[in-house]
This record gives C-alpha cells, structure tokens and sequence, in this order.
C-alpha cells in the first residue's frame, strides 16, 4: 500500500462521521422476550388437535398423519369410541396420540393428510424445555382445552403470532401479505407470488 | 513529605478522607465508563446495548463486578504464582495513584480539588504511569503461555515507542506554560487553551494515548482476534477485573491529562461560570471518554508493523519538529 493511503486522514474523518451518524439512528432491535416479531401467515410452529363445535375430538384416530410425516415423528394408536362415551363422531378414535417435537420438521404434511382437519400447526414457537423427555408431546398437551374453543384451521388463523404469547412487535412484516412477495432467483425476480397469503 | 505536599492538604485526616472519596469517586466512574461505553458502542453498531439490569441497564456494572468475583480464579500450573499473582495489582495500584496529584477544580484558599498539589505534577504522572506498563508485561511473561507472552512484548516495544511521542507532545505545553504545576499549567490556560496553540501537540497525545492506554484501534497488546486475550488470556475471575479496571482507570488518568493540559481544565467554556469548574472538567473528561469509544467503534485494528512505523517514523519526528518550533517561537517571543 502506498504511503498516501497509510495516512489517508481523509478516510478516518469518513469513518467516524459514519459511526457518529449511526449513534442516533433507529435500532431495529425487537427486545424479544417481552416482544415479539410478526411471523409470516401460516408459519409452521407447534402442533394443536382441534375439536368439534360440540367439543368432539376431530381425530378419527386413522394414522394418516403418522404415515406420511417424514420424520417419524408421529405416533398414533387408534381406539373404537365406545357407545357410552363417544370421543370423536366417527368409530374410532386416537387413543394415545404423540408428536415428538424434536423429531419433527415442521414440514406440516400432516396437516395436509389429515382428512379431519384435525391435527394442525400453530404459529407457537417457543417450545423450550431442559429435559429432552419433555418434547414428546402427548394428547394432554395437543389438544385444544375444551374451554378455549375448538381450534383455527390454518386459512382462518390471522397473521402474526396468538395474543396469548406476548406484544407484536410493529416491524416490516418479511411477507406483505398485499403485495405478495417476490419469487427471484440470483437476483431477478420471477414472478411475484400472492397466492396461499391470508389476509 | 509534607514539604512538596500543597501546605493546606497536609493535615493526615484531610488526606485520607479525599483519598477515600477519590478512590470511590474513580471506581463508580470506571463502573460507568464501561456501562457507557457498552451502550455508545451499541448505538453505534445499531443495537440498543445492555438494557437488561435495572433502567437503561444502570445496574449492570454491579451484576459484572458481582459476576468477576464469583468466577474461578485460575493460575495456570506453567506459571511464576508469584509474579502472575502480583502483576495485576501493579496495574491497578499505579491507576490508581495517578490520581493522587489530579487537581480537579481550581484551589481555593485553604483547600485543593486535589489530595496533593504536587509542584512537578506532570512529572509524577508520567513516571507513574511508566511503571503501570510492568503489571501487563509482568502479567503476561509470568502466565508462562504463548499468547500472553506476545501480548507482553508487544505491550513493551508499544510502551516505548509512544511514551516517547508522548511525552514530546506534552513538553509543548510545559514550554508555554513555564511550570509542571497541574493547577499552574492550567491557570496559565485561562485566556487561551493550549490545544489551539498546540494543535499538534494535542493530536498527537490523543493518538499516543489511545495506544498508552491499550485501546482500539491499538490494542495490538489484547488483541483478541489474534492474541486470544494478549496478556491477560490466562487470567480469571477477579484478577482479570482488576486489569479490567486498571484498564478504563488509564483511559480516564489520559482523558484527565488531556483536559488538564489541552483543553483548560477547569476553565469555563465562553464564560459559562454558573456551572462550577468541577463540573466543566468532568464534562471534558467524559468528551476525551467518547472519543475514545467512537474510535474504538469506527477503526479496526493496526497491523503491529505499521503501528511501529507509525510510531517511531511518524508521531516521534512529527512531535519533536513541534517542540522544535515551540521552543523556538516561545523563545523569540520572550
Ligand atoms: S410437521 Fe411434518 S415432521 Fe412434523 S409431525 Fe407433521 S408431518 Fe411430521
Ligand atoms: S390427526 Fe388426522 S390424520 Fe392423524 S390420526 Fe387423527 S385424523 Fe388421522
């Protein structure tokens, strides 16, 4: 390097100027714990079962989920509905139903294969735990409490995170949900995707 | 002793209160030095910096003193115990006796802002700070390591090359103020501060004491990416605290040097006087403090041979041609 750019005062004053400016810039921090970014519509977090108006288990205990999950994460060990207490409208029901969240994916297949729109995906996110054991989640946990209601399938469920978890942070959304978003490959946009967005 | 001693200071119980009052004062201000620094870097980088503990994060140099003390204090099995054990008191001990001859605001009669008015302040200064050098090469010898031996030498070829700047930049100022008397130096800057007359001076005190005092972007002595922690990699828990705080304890003894003998003490700025001189000079010193963040936050770090040829080709002549032409002018002039 030449000796002129060894000493180019120049350049420091540029730098500090930079830095100074900076100083009194917005932070785009978002203090997370107490709140929270917006997540995509549809995003894929923890799993839920959902009911019935008349507080019937949607779950017909068919293993469809369990099936095509690719990750083995799904374990679904049916039972007949007994006609003195009935689970679920149809014969039978999930007897034992479990999801081990460490195994899972998140890929949501099981959403699509179930033919009850029973077993869904929440935007739930924050699942941590200190004993691996505790990932396993079981029927108790999966299940929609009776008193909550019967559960969103995910085209009804509203953008962002449950009101339950915390303050939304107000943040640019990384999907306008309006515009869509672009679909580009090494920097030039394809096509513009809007379908699949909720609202 | 009490010859050189300020005479209205040399009451003992006098003394001993101011001491522990500075040595209180100068510990809380380190505390928030590095709270301060923590969050204008932030800023700077975009983040909001420690906010966690307390309001804005006000407590959180209590939780990190707390947090030092209760760690593990190491020493490794190749190292001198002695040596490795005494070295970061060195550092701390010389910090802190700096302050003993800071005058912090004007003397009045029968009191100084300061716990000794030393006749040869900026003398004292100097040779104490020198020896502050012997706790970081000592430190990083005894640790009997690779890294913190590099660190150790660095830290001394450093040392030696930018005192010397160092201390040609200042010899401006004693020239024109005709005294090594802190409260003299300043008095004599009452119309005029020396950092217009002595510009170069002045910059070039601000770079040397940003490498005296080990600091970004020439802490070539800690240098982390490279040295893993320089000389001070082997230690832990409360000894590495106390590097730590000897550390911010220079950065704050530099920034009172520069406000002392660049920047008028406690010389009120346009004639503001309703803010007391104490007040002025705390001012000037937290400034000298931001710098020295805002360069740690802009440059990165300077390749050990250019800092040498820096050093001794660069600030060294530049300083010495400055004291040259001040002598030179001030002895024309009369
Ligand atoms: S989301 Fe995918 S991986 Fe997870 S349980 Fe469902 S199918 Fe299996
Ligand atoms: S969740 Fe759906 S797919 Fe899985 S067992 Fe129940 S009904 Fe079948």
């Amino acid at each position: 390097m030449s000796r002129k750019k060894l000493y180019n005062v120049g350049a420091l004053l540029t730098g500090l100027a930079i830095t100074f400016k900076y100083m009194f810039k917005r932070k785009p921090t978002i203090q997370y714990p107490s709140r929270k970014k917006k997540h995509a519509p549809r995003f894929h977090g923890l799993h839920e079962l959902r009911r019935y108006g008349d507080g019937k288990e949607r779950c017909i205990g068919c293993e469809l989920c369990s099936s095509v999950c690719p990750a083995n994460a799904i374990t679904v060990i049916g039972a007949e509905n007994s006609p003195g207490d009935r689970r679920s409208p149809g014969e039978r029901y999930a007897a034992r139903y479990e999801i081990d969240e460490l195994r899972c994916i998140f890929c949501g297949m099981c959403e699509e294969a179930c033919p009850t729109d029973a077993i869904v995906l929440t935007p739930r996110f924050e699942m941590s735990d200190y004993r691996r054991g505790s990932f396993i989640y079981s029927k108790d946990r999966l299940l929609v409490p009776p008193e909550a209601g019967v559960g969103l399938a995910p085209d009804d469920r509203p953008n962002g995170i449950p009101s339950d978890l915390g303050s939304v942070a107000e943040t640019k959304s990384t999907v306008d949900t309006d515009e869509g978003y672009d679909a580009t490959w090494r920097g030039t946009i394809l096509k513009t995707q809007t379908k699949g967005l909720a609202g | 002793m009490n010859a050189w001693l300020s005479p209205q200071s040399s009451l003992w119980w006098a003394v001993l209160i101011k001491c522990g009052v500075l040595l209180f004062v100068v510990i809380t201000s380190f505390a928030y030095a590095m709270l301060f620094e923590r969050k204008i870097i932030g800023w700077m980088q975009l983040r909001p910096g420690p906010n966690r503990v307390g309001p804005w994060g006000l407590l959180q140099p209590l939780v990190d003193a707390l947090k030092l003390i209760l760690k593990e204090d190491l020493t490794p099995k190749t190292a001198d115990p002695l040596i490795y054990r005494l070295a970061p008191f060195i550092s701390l001990v010389t910090a802190f006796s700096v302050y003993a001859v800071i005058p912090f605001s004007e003397p009045g009669p029968g009191n100084v802002w300061a716990v000794g008015d030393v006749n040869a302040g900026i003398l004292v200064i100097l040779a104490i700070t020198s020896i502050g050098v012997y706790g970081i090469s000592l430190g990083g010898w005894a640790s009997g390591s690779k890294y913190p031996l590099l660190g150790s030498v660095r830290s001394t070829a450093q040392m030696i090359s930018y005192e010397l700047a160092m201390a040609m930049s200042l010899i401006g100022v004693l020239i024109l103020a005709g005294t090594t008397s802190l409260v003299g130096i300043v008095n004599s800057q009452a119309k005029l501060w020396f950092f217009i007359p002595q510009f170069v001076g002045f910059i070039i005190y601000v770079v040397t004491a940003v490498a005296e005092t080990n600091r970004a972007p020439f802490d070539l002595v800690e240098a982390d990416a490279e040295l893993v922690g320089g000389f001070n990699t082997e230690y832990s828990g409360l000894r590495f605290g106390l590097f730590f705080i000897a550390e911010y304890i220079n950065m704050l003894t530099v920034s009172c040097i520069a406000t002392l003998l660049f920047l008028g003490g406690w010389n009120a700025v346009g004639g503001l006087t309703m803010i007391p001189g104490i007040g002025w000079f705390l001012l000037k010193v937290a400034f000298f403090m931001f710098v020295y963040i805002w360069l740690r936050a802009t440059f990165p770090r300077i390749r050990y041979d250019r800092l040498m040829a820096f050093g001794w080709k660069v600030l060294l002549p530049v300083a010495t041609l400055n004291l040259v032409i001040t002598a030179f002018v001030v002895a024309v002039r009369g």
